[in-house]
């Protein structure tokens, strides 16, 4: 191992930095380097910049030279998390209760205004989404591109239920999750044999088919329009509205309070929360039952798990089928939370944020997905100001992050489970 | 208990099998040995249904298992610690363990635990160290016992000694014998440590580019001249 720490030789590295700067001349190019003018004769002409390409190539191939090797060392280095990891996952317990009392407490903090409690509705959605996945990526190793999907199906399967059947949230909400699981299960059943790289690229084809379906089956799903007017959610029967119908009592006359807008945008955070400490709870048990187990060894060696007499087609299964789960229930609060859904809501780059979520958490790591959920979507408010350069700035911080922290935020992990002390031994 | 009967093995156009037969009864151990690329570890992944073989026959306990998933052959009661240990890196000692009751649904969780620990009881000292950080040695037995935890009836241990300095080598052999001797497990070993793995084996075959090109006791295979010059001088 003391090798890979070693920096490569200085040849390697600028054949490395060389190569970098070619990928970089390739991309710039026709980026930076040509532009369409209106010529003199009001035609569109190419003008050529060769300059600034130029500089850019320079610049990579110099910041490549100096700062590749430093990158790649630390890439080699760290295998295991480090102190802070240990430390964070040592006393997750109670961070996990500091987490959830401050989470309990925000809407009636003195900040806590209607912005920041919508923020912390997505984050903790994303934060439910992330454990929801860590299922499938962080615990049985199922690299899946197209997480989206499931949360397009809960959405989806929550506006139509109502739509169709006028039926509540709190009924859809396990039909949901229970369409969602099936479409995991079909999903699955086909291509879990596949490995790695093969099964990113076919869950990341089944998620595009799906929204691909919203999008075409009109007569269904309303197509591009989407589906509008979502019943929005109710304190358990309990309108959030100003005046109720007839024979209704709404929330806040039940609870003799002022009217107030507020009142079901904290609901919305509170039924967040309550979603994804289901999820959190589901996982933490499940990780110490034998089928979690079976999910966390799978990941590290299939062919001692089949020798030791699992089903590894099962056990993936499972793990796909309630991942997506958990995707279908958020997909219904989405809808209820949004009132209004389209497949603009379900492309790749939701699958690829969740998946940077739990990739950036950890993989596997609970407290880690939280810290990434976090990160991932406050970074882009708090850029708000950059505007164009928003999302450059995103991209950067998060290159960063994975130089600075390559397993990810937590990459420490704790056991499942500890043989009852008898006698002080070990 | 388990007969082999006429196994051909690919690899693709590799034949890694050419046809061989071998048998082990209830209680023996049986040693394979052969040079290296021999086919011992294809014959042991063989029976276990990974690869399967293209053709001949394998029963255990005069029920066919040649086309059986992997993970029912395990539960009919073939376990096998492979080649490479394998075991769970990131996984505790313990957790490990719990792997290997898998088949046994964690019935009989600590009475096994106690006789694993009472095997090795290096491992009950590092019950809660990940398993990537064991030596060698101390991953040889996890792998060892893990398999146990499985309440297998045929044990199937490929390369136990790889790579162990000769002491803990004399440990992991004296418990094979144990396992043998005190549950009359039946076990299947493949050696490169021929010398050892001959000694305390009731009966051996020797393995040759994918065929059985002797098979004895293993006094007769020890004594035999040609298996001498060829597995044994410098050995032992
Ligand atoms: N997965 C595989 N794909 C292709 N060929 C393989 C594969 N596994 C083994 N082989 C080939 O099959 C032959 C037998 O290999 P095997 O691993 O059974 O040998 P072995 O007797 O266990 O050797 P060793 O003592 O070195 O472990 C070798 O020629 C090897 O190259
Ligand atoms: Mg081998």
């Amino acid at each position: 191992m003391n090798t890979a720490i070693r920096a490569p030789a200085l040849a390697d590295r600028v054949k490395d930095a060389a190569l970098a700067a070619f990928v970089a001349f390739a991309l710039l190019a026709p980026i930076l380097g040509m532009e369409t003018v209106v010529g003199p004769d009001g035609r569109l002409t190419l003008a050529f910049h060769f300059d600034l390409v130029a500089l850019g190539v320079a610049i990579v191939f110099i910041g490549r030279l100096l700062f590749g090797g430093l990158v790649a060392g630390r890439l080699a280095v760290r295998r295991e998390g480090g102190p802070i990891s240990r430390f964070l996952s040592r006393y997750s317990t109670v961070l996990g209760a500091a987490g959830l009392a401050f989470a309990v407490a925000l809407p009636f903090l003195p900040f806590s205004s209607r912005y920041v409690i919508d923020v912390a509705t997505t984050v903790v959605i994303y934060v439910m989404l992330g454990w929801g996945l860590n299922i499938v990526v962080g615990l049985a190793g199922l690299l899946d591109l197209g997480y989206v999907a499931f949360y397009a199906v809960g959405a989806y399967s929550y506006a139509l239920f109502a739509q169709w059947f006028g039926l509540g949230f709190w009924t859809c909400l396990p039909i949901a999750g229970l369409l969602a699981a099936i479409a995991g299960i079909l999903l699955g059943f086909p291509v879990l044999r596949l490995r790695g790289d093969y099964l990113a690229i076919v869950t990341l084809g089944f998620g595009e088919i799906i929204r691909l379906v919203l999008i075409n089956w009109h007569e269904v799903t309303g197509g591009p329009n989407g589906i509008a007017d979502i019943p929005r959610p109710s304190f358990f029967g309990f309108p959030f509205t100003r005046n109720p119908g007839e024979g209704e009592i709404a929330f806040h006359q039940l609870f003799g309070l002022e009217f107030s807008t507020m009142h079901r945008v904290i609901f919305l955070y509170y039924l967040a929360l309550g979603l994804a400490l289901i999820t959190n709870l589901f996982v933490l048990r499940i990780r110490k039952l034998p089928i979690g187990r079976a999910w966390e060894a799978l990941r590290e060696d299939e062919i001692a798990c089949k020798a030791l007499g699992i089903n590894p087609t099962n056990t993936k299964l499972t793990a796909f089928a309630l991942g997506a789960m958990f995707g279908g229930f958020a997909g219904s609060f989405f809808a209820t939370r949004q009132g209004f859904i389209s497949p603009e809501s379900f492309t790749f780059i939701e699958s690829a944020i969740i998946l940077a979520i739990v990739v950036l958490g950890g993989m596997g790591s609970q407290i880690g997905v939280v810290l990434a959920a976090a990160v991932i979507v406050l970074l882009p408010e708090i850029a708000r100001e950059l505007e164009t350069y928003r999302m450059l700035f995103f991209g950067a911080a998060m290159v960063l992050i994975m130089i600075w922290r390559p397993r990810g935020l937590l990459a420490h992990r704790e056991p499942t489970i500890r043989l009852a002390r008898r006698g002080g031994a070990a | 208990m388990l007969e082999v009967e006429n196994v051909v093995t690919r690899y693709g156009v590799i034949e890694a099998l050419k046809g061989v037969s071998i048998r082990v009864e209830r209680g023996e151990i049986v040693a394979i040995i052969g040079a290296n690329g021999a086919g011992k570890s294809t014959l042991l992944m063989t029976i276990c249904g990974q690869p399967r073989a293209a053709s001949g026959r394998i029963r255990f306990e005069g029920r066919e298992i040649t086309d059986l998933p992997t993970y029912d052959i395990v539960r009919l009661g073939i376990v096998q610690a492979p080649e490479g240990r394998r075991i769970f890196p990131r996984m505790t000692v313990y957790e490990n363990l719990l792997m290997g009751a898998v088949p046994t649904g964690g019935r009989y969780l600590e009475e096994d635990l106690e006789r694993v620990f009472a095997l090795f009881p290096r491992l009950k000292e590092r019950l809660h160290q990940r398993g990537g950080t064991l030596s060698g040695g101390e991953q040889q037995m996890l792998c060892i016992g893990r398999a146990l935890m499985a309440r297998p009836k045929l044990l199937l241990l490929d390369e136990p000694s790889l790579g162990i300095a000769p002491i803990l080598v004399r440990q992991i052999f004296e418990a094979i014998v144990a396992i043998n001797r005190e549950r009359g497990l039946s076990i299947l070993l493949v050696e490169q440590n021929a010398y050892q793995a001959l000694k305390i084996a009731h009966r051996g075959y020797v393995l040759a580019s994918g065929r059985v090109v002797r098979e004895g006791t293993g006094r007769q295979l020890l004594a035999d001249p040609e298996v001498r010059a060829a597995y044994l001088e410098g050995g032992q």
